[in-house]
């Protein structure tokens, strides 16, 4: 692990006014890793891509990209990037062409370079035939995709994307997945995205959870989910806080309460759904057991459930 | 030096294709001050003889290149006011992490800006004859480059706001607070002449006012006596180059502020 990391973020802080939107961020992220930042809305995932895509400065703390420090050498690093943001930051009255033009020309593209280019984009991404097409008459899964053309164009040594699959289908979300993982695998490019869905975070290499600006957990997937001690129980019931005595006393656990339901984790899980159901008989309403989850990582390192009800709209998996 | 000017011409380019593909702007910049123009000019040419034209110079004549510097003023607005939602979710994003200098981003939307605004009061020229003015051929390249030098000073005023504001809403606010003022008080809806002393002040503070009177000036640049009394038009000139060059200054700061240390 010698070579220079992608990124490496140190002691990273970010206020708004008295808001702590990030507080002492410490991470690396190797050349060629696909890393996801998952944490629900609100958890300082935004500042943290806008701090990494040179758009806000930092409060405190130091950020590189390639070893080019974000505060003194903001173009080296710019000159690195390609960033796919949440809002498209396509032009919707010009073609996909144009677009591609406009975004060649501001890393220094042009001429045949730029039509090379331009063409190569468009034939990994299948655009090739709605290159003169106005972006506005797109969907919203192709728009997605010329936004990463755009991204690809200048062929960045480091990817970054906020919230990528916003607005795309299950099925457009797998392709768009799908491109990320080749353009790791065959150009090297190191990836680094935002996102609330699990599903997401799970096909990355290394996953950083944001929760009130802190990284609360940083490891591979399994590696996370192994951190939860076995299996995942969750019960629910009439009488609850005397149920959690009750089970906590005989079982020697400490459940947790978390959005209406015993939660439990416990190796050999199968054995203690019986065990419980059996010992109070009639107090249990349903149990549900599962492997955990990067969900089950989230609610066991923070002790909050992941979504609030505002938020379950982006749930659906 | 592509550096700077490959950025520049892109983003210039980008707001003239924009325009040309949006029908409805090029007819709603050019129909608020046309009909200002004819009510106005029209409803006070009764009343109203401006002071210090010579006899026969109706309201129509005297508002008409104060109408040309309106649709200056209109275009460069409205083409700088998308700016706002564009930085947040649009375009601009793109362009603000891209390796290009702050000052040559703001040079393309000015530039941008520029050549739409004039455009649009180039169209207005053709309405000469109704003003009862008379074009001559050596006048109309001096109207078109002081009309230059007008927009590109008004684009860069609307892009320091710009920049600055965070809401579309603020932008209004500002608009009617600043620059319709700015506009009133040039000479462009009523000259000095005869005035209390403390608007004939603000009137001469106003840098709009000597680039009104170039305008006027080289409307009537055979015989100047017809365009009443005015700044002289060289100094005027001068003026408006110092007004677009310390405007075009300030919003390559804001913009600087905004971008790098916020």
């Amino acid at each position: 692990m010698n070579a220079v990391p992608a990124v490496r973020v140190t002691n990273l802080y970010r206020h708004y006014g008295t808001r702590v939107a990030l507080a002492g961020v410490n991470f690396n992220v190797m050349p060629g890793e696909l890393f996801a930042f998952l944490g629900p809305n609100g958890g300082g995932k935004t500042t943290l891509f806008k701090i990494l895509s040179t758009l806000l400065p930092a409060s405190s703390g130091e950020a590189e990209v390639f070893g080019h420090s974000l505060v003194q050498h903001p173009h080296a690093v710019r000159s690195h990037l390609g960033v796919v943001f949440q809002h498209p930051s396509l032009d919707l009255k010009l073609t996909v062409m144009e677009n591609l033009q406009h975004h060649g020309h501001l890393y220094g593209l042009r001429g045949k370079l730029l039509r090379e280019r331009a063409a190569e984009v468009l034939r990994r991404l299948s655009l090739v035939d709605r290159t003169n097409d106005v972006v506005e008459t797109l969907s919203g899964g192709m728009q997605r995709r010329v936004e990463l053309a755009k991204g690809l164009l200048h062929k960045p040594k480091l990817l970054l994307l906020d919230e990528p699959s916003t607005g795309l289908d299950p099925g457009a979300r797998r392709d768009f997945n799908h491109y990320l993982v080749q353009l790791r695998d065959q150009e090297g490019v190191t990836i680094i995205l935002t996102t609330h869905i699990m599903d997401e975070a799970e096909r990355c290499d290394r996953v950083g959870i944001l929760h009130q600006g802190q990284l609360v957990a940083l490891d591979t997937p399994d590696a996370l989910k192994a951190q939860v001690g076995g299996d995942v129980i969750a019960i629910r019931a009439a009488r609850l806080p005397e149920l959690c005595d009750k089970i906590a006393a005989r079982f020697d656990c400490a459940p947790t309460v978390v959005d209406g339901a015993l939660r439990v984790e416990r190796l050999r899980g199968h054995e203690f759904v019986r065990e419980v159901v059996e010992a109070f008989p009639g107090e249990v309403q349903s149990v549900t057991f599962g492997r955990p989850t990067l969900e089950d990582v989230f609610i066991h390192q923070t002790g909050h459930q992941f979504w609030t009800d505002t938020e379950n709209e982006g749930r659906a998996l | 030096m592509s550096k700077f000017f490959l950025p520049v011409m892109t983003l210039w380019q980008r707001e003239v294709v924009r325009f040309l593909r949006q029908r409805s702007r090029v007819v709603s910049a050019l129909s608020t001050p046309l009909l200002f123009w004819l009510l106005l000019g029209s409803g006070f040419r009764a009343s109203f003889r401006p002071p210090g034209t010579p006899e026969g110079t109706g309201y129509l004549e005297y508002l008409y290149p104060g109408i040309i510097v309106l649709t200056l003023l209109f275009t460069a607005i409205f083409s700088t006011i998308s700016i706002i939602e564009d930085r947040k979710a649009g375009f601009l994003q793109g362009v603000l992490v891209a390796p290009v200098s702050r000052a040559s981003i703001v040079m393309g939307q000015a530039l941008g800006g520029t050549t739409l605004a004039v455009f649009q009061g180039a169209l207005f020229l053709l309405l000469a004859p109704v003003a009862g003015i008379s074009l001559s051929l050596q006048a109309v390249p001096a109207i078109l480059a002081v009309m230059v030098l007008i927009a590109f000073a008004l684009t860069s005023v609307g892009l320091t706001m710009a920049w600055r504001m965070e809401s579309i809403q603020g932008f209004h606010a500002l608009m009617n607070l600043i620059l319709m003022p700015i506009w009133l008080l040039s000479g462009a809806f009523f000259p000095s002449a005869g005035l209390p002393s403390w608007l004939a002040w603000l009137m001469r503070l106003n840098p709009l006012t000597y680039g009104m009177a170039a305008l006027r000036g080289c409307f009537y640049l055979g015989n100047p006596a017809s365009a009443g009394p005015l700044p002289a038009l060289l100094p005027s000139v001068l003026v408006t180059l110092l007004f677009a060059g310390g405007a075009f200054l300030l919003a390559t700061m804001t913009a600087l502020r905004k971008t790098e240390e916020s």
